[in-house]
């Protein structure tokens, strides 16, 4: 049913359907290149390696043992990761939701914190927080013995702090449900006599399957994907998981054995979108659809319990998030590994040194600003009218958009990572220049992959515009790019602001695509983090570290400022 | 200025025809209302001749200009309209004058000629120095105002105004009538009122368009809508006529007819061209009249009765056919209760014409 869809497609020979026609074309280029061209090239390769058809890297990754055992890895980590997502993240997100919690604004903000800093940040915060050299294990007296192993170099290690990470993504997700939870329903079950834990299993619990499923799927995909937690935890206990295998293969070897990682980018890809369409099945076998809509449900008075349930809240926010930064922050903070801290031995050189004394970390600094600002920049100009015809001019092409614009970002990093590089390995065509091995190749790929970082808050805020505004200026004349420009940029603004910053920071503290992509010259901070981390320099990594964590806090303190302008749920730390 | 000209339209979305040859022509200056209840196709009549949608079959001319065919679309950006929106849609991002010099600035028009016209059209709405400030601050009828100077400050030849009154306050309706009254006395701008209310739509309109599950259904001034309603939908919607059977006997050359209803014979009017038969007529609740039971008229019996303050409302049916709702007005002091038997003398109808052997 386009309705007005059908203007756009017909082009009735006029200047103003020339101008609809031209723009809409060339956005749908820009997608089809962003999003579908690297993914195909990835595919072409899978079906013939190195252009000939013989399936020999099929076979040959395939029958490897390495693969197998690394992909059992990848599942029981991921599929763990999960659960203890689920179980933090759950019970957070009910609580929180339903009960009438003090102060929940902030510990939302704290609990949403460690998903917005990077994986691999977050894991050597927990590696400073339980080594043997811990700084803050030493001021108590309570640090495993020197020599001893890092508890966290495992599987377990690998599984808890995977599972830290994405909690806030359950939380988010159930959260967004439990918010549409008619209150009728939990009053109807309360006045037929139900107490409130029956409510939430019979009433509430079966009404949040979708979320929950949904966010189940998106954090296994997640944890599936991510690099920087089993890299920094796998990697020294020769613990290796997909997406590490992939780095270590193309790290020791170089681009000649590209047809066989590309083959196990395909099996992660692979398993992804199992997990995805698993949850499609689940979600459609059953109507889950809420028939009525009306405030949200009033939160269970805790009674004599509520303090005791704050202070359990704000103890799990201070062992995930405080005690691993005080850990990092400390470290950061010691003159040199083993070195124990004290007011004496304190000193800022790692920052010193890190700012100034490196080259390739000060270069990172540029290119991870500089990276950061052009995709906040630039995925905005490109969503801003790509959702005007989303959800203004819906039809089936569109639809089909929409849809691919999900796919880099759904998929794991090194999938879209190994796409690119096939697809820039040699010189581009026509124009012979080459974008392999520059700081190019990691902007289209972070244009592509955070695309629908930007897209989405733009069309929540479309959502919320009354359409005959764009109507009221069309009537005064005022053509497609004249509307945009006056009318409809100035109305999405605050919402393509949320976006950008949001693709800002995810980029800035980025590092799954840009290992894979970097080279001497294009190094981002996530790079430099890691070969600090890796190469035994903890003490620079963790001062690297903390300034990524203060700038990220900050940028997000700041849109709390105007965060009443912005549509519900486009800031996911904003409650 | 311009005449409009809708040339049997339709428009289906999907499997629902929401217009349905629709034909209309709307003379240069003219002030017509498109009345009917919600889901009649007034609103997507609207956006037709707009051109916000694209039309199925007929065409659709402004002056003589042809702006829309199945075939050929002017977008509404070319169509030179104005419209007031039902909720003003004002650019919130903008301040008063910035939203009415908007499209102005569009037309390519400069400054000291845009800040006068922008002026000029603040003074026409009595907004003078209003144009600063933002349309969040402005009242309901402020930014009514403010919509309509924006709509008439580019000149169009044609304003299209949609419900505009249906997010007013009931005591600001009847001075924002009043002020489109005087707008288009003193504009003579050619207007389409689209409304749901008939009281708004009489009190405005040189014409009204009455609209029905997509089809248009009669175009006549406000009293002859009232007084001669073309069909029984118009008759039972205008003014809440009542469609009772009769035997028009004899019809004179003045338009005026003898009828018996029920059994009793009855003065009403007609068309000149009615011929004697059986008929239906619309009655109004001022044309019954309660008599002494004693007294010639038709028996009653007396379903509910509404006390309205000073009078009561009275609903019921006649004897001789209990499923025909009949209501009138009858004032205090009446002793009135439930079931009782009344005699009701009928002082005029109309013949809704081509209702013969119905």
């Amino acid at each position: 049913m386009p309705r007005n869809g059908r203007s756009v497609i017909d082009p009735g020979g006029l200047r103003e359907h020339a101008e609809d026609y031209t723009l809409l074309w060339g956005l749908v280029l820009v997608v089809g290149v962003l999003s579908v061209l690297p993914l195909a090239r990835l595919l072409l390769e899978g079906i013939a390696p190195g252009g000939d058809f013989s399936g020999h890297a099929f076979d040959r990754v395939l029958s490897s043992r390495t693969t197998w055992t690394a992909t059992g890895h990848s599942l029981i980590t991921a599929l763990g990761g999960t659960v203890v997502a689920v179980a933090v993240g759950g019970v957070v997100s009910l609580v929180v939701s339903l009960t009438n919690i003090r102060g929940r604004n902030a510990f939302v903000f704290c609990f949403v914190l460690p998903m917005m800093i990077a994986a691999q940040v977050i894991a050597l915060a927990w590696l400073q927080l339980f080594g043997p050299s811990s700084p803050l294990l030493n001021l108590i007296g309570l640090a495993p013995a020197l020599g001893s192993r890092n508890p966290l170099y495992s599987p377990g290690g690998i599984i808890v702090v995977l599972g830290v990470q994405y909690a806030p993504l359950i939380f988010l997700t159930l959260r967004a449900g439990l918010r549409t939870l008619p209150r009728e329903l939990v009053e109807a079950a309360l006045a037929g006599g139900a107490g409130p834990m029956t409510v939430l299993r019979s009433i509430v619990l079966p009404l949040m399957t979708p979320p929950l499923v949904a966010g189940i799927a998106l954090s296994f995909v997640s944890c599936l994907g991510n690099f920087g937690i089993p890299a920094l935890l796998g990697i020294p206990a020769n613990y290796l998981v997909l997406p590490t295998l992939i780095y270590q293969r193309l790290a020791g070897l170089g681009p000649g054995v590209l047809s066989e990682v590309s083959v196990l980018s395909m099996l992660i890809g692979f398993i992804a979108i199992v997990g995805i369409l698993l949850q499609d099945m689940m979600l459609s076998r059953r109507d889950f659809r809420i028939s009525t809509t009306s405030s949200v449900a009033r939160p269970f008075e805790l009674g004599p319990w509520r303090l005791p349930v704050e202070i359990g809240l704000w103890s799990l926010s201070v062992m995930v998030l405080v005690l691993p930064l005080i850990a990092l922050i400390l470290s950061s903070l010691v003159p040199s590994v083993g070195v124990p801290l004290s007011s004496r031995t304190a000193t800022l050189a790692n920052y010193e040194f890190v700012l100034f004394g490196h080259d390739a970390a000060r270069r990172a600094l540029v290119n991870s600003f500089a990276l950061s600002a052009t995709a906040a920049i630039a995925i905005p100009l490109i969503a801003v009218p790509l959702a005007y015809f989303l959800v203004w001019r819906r039809s089936r092409l569109l639809r089909i958009v929409n849809l691919v614009t999900e796919m880099p970002y759904a998929l794991p990093g090194v999938v879209l990572a190994i796409a690119a590089i096939l697809l820039f390995l040699k010189p581009l065509p026509l124009l012979g220049l080459s974008i392999y091995n520059t700081v190019w190749i990691i902007l289209f790929c972070y244009l592509a992959r955070f695309l629908v970082l930007g897209l989405r808050p733009v069309i929540s805020g479309y959502y919320q515009i009354d359409r005959t505004l764009e109507e009221a200026s069309q009537i005064a004349g005022a053509r497609l790019f004249r509307r945009l420009r006056s009318i409809i940029f100035p109305l999405v603004a605050p919402a393509a602001s949320a976006g950008a910053l949001l693709i800002f920071l995810t980029a800035f503290n980025e590092l799954t695509v840009s290992a894979l992509l970097w080279s001497s010259g294009s190094e981002t901070l996530g790079v430099i983090f890691f070969s600090f981390a890796q190469g035994g320099d903890s003490t620079y990594a963790a001062a690297l570290g903390t300034l990524t964590v203060l700038v990220t806090t900050a940028l997000m303190l700041s849109t709390l400022l105007v965060a009443g302008k912005l549509p519900l749920g486009v800031l996911p730390w904003r409650d | 200025m311009a005449r409009l000209t809708i040339d049997q339209v339709s428009k289906s979305f999907g499997a629902f025809r929401a217009l349905n040859n629709v034909s209309l022509e709307v003379k240069d200056g003219e002030f017509m209302a498109v009345l009917g209840a919600s889901g009649c196709g007034k609103t997507t009549l609207l956006r037709q001749i707009a051109g916000f949608d694209k039309l199925d079959a007929g065409r659709i001319l402004i002056g003589d200009t042809v702006v829309s065919t199945p075939r050929s679309h002017v977008p509404p950006e070319r169509r030179r309209i104005g419209i007031v929106f039902q909720s003003y849609a004002l650019w919130p991002h903008m301040s008063v004058a910035e939203n009415i010099a908007f499209g102005l600035a569009v037309a390519g028009i400069k400054d000291p000629e845009r800040s006068r016209r922008v002026a000029a059209a603040l003074t026409l709405v009595e907004l003078d120095g209003f144009g600063e400030r933002r349309p969040a601050l402005l009242s309901g009828g402020q930014r009514q105002r403010v919509a309509l100077a924006r709509c008439l400050v580019t000149e169009p030849s044609l304003v299209l105004l949609d419900e505009p009154l249906a997010n007013l306050d009931v005591h600001l309706r009847a001075s924002m009538e009043d002020e489109f009254a005087r707008f288009h006395a003193r504009t003579g701008t050619t207007m389409i009122y689209i409304t749901h209310d008939q009281a708004e739509a009489m009190a405005l309109a040189d014409r009204i368009a009455v609209m029905d599950s997509g089809r248009l259904l009669q175009v006549a001034t406000p009293s002859e809508l009232y007084r001669e309603p073309a069909d029984e939908t118009v008759a039972g919607f205008i003014g809440e006529g009542m469609v009772l059977p009769v035997d028009v006997q004899s019809v004179d050359a003045d338009g005026r007819c003898w009828t018996t209803l029920y059994g009793h014979h009855v003065r009403m009017r007609c068309a000149k061209t009615q011929k004697p038969a059986a008929a239906r007529a619309c009655l109004r609740a001022r044309d019954l009249r309660i008599v002494a039971l004693s007294a010639e008229g038709i028996a009653a019996r007396i379903d509910r009765a509404i006390y309205q303050g000073g009078y009561f409302r009275l609903e019921a049916h006649l004897e001789a056919a209990p499923e025909k709702p009949l209501h009138l007005a009858a004032s205090e002091p009446f002793n009135v209760a439930p079931g009782m038997a009344i005699k009701l003398a009928v002082a005029d109808g109309w013949i809704i014409p081509g209702s013969e052997g119905h």
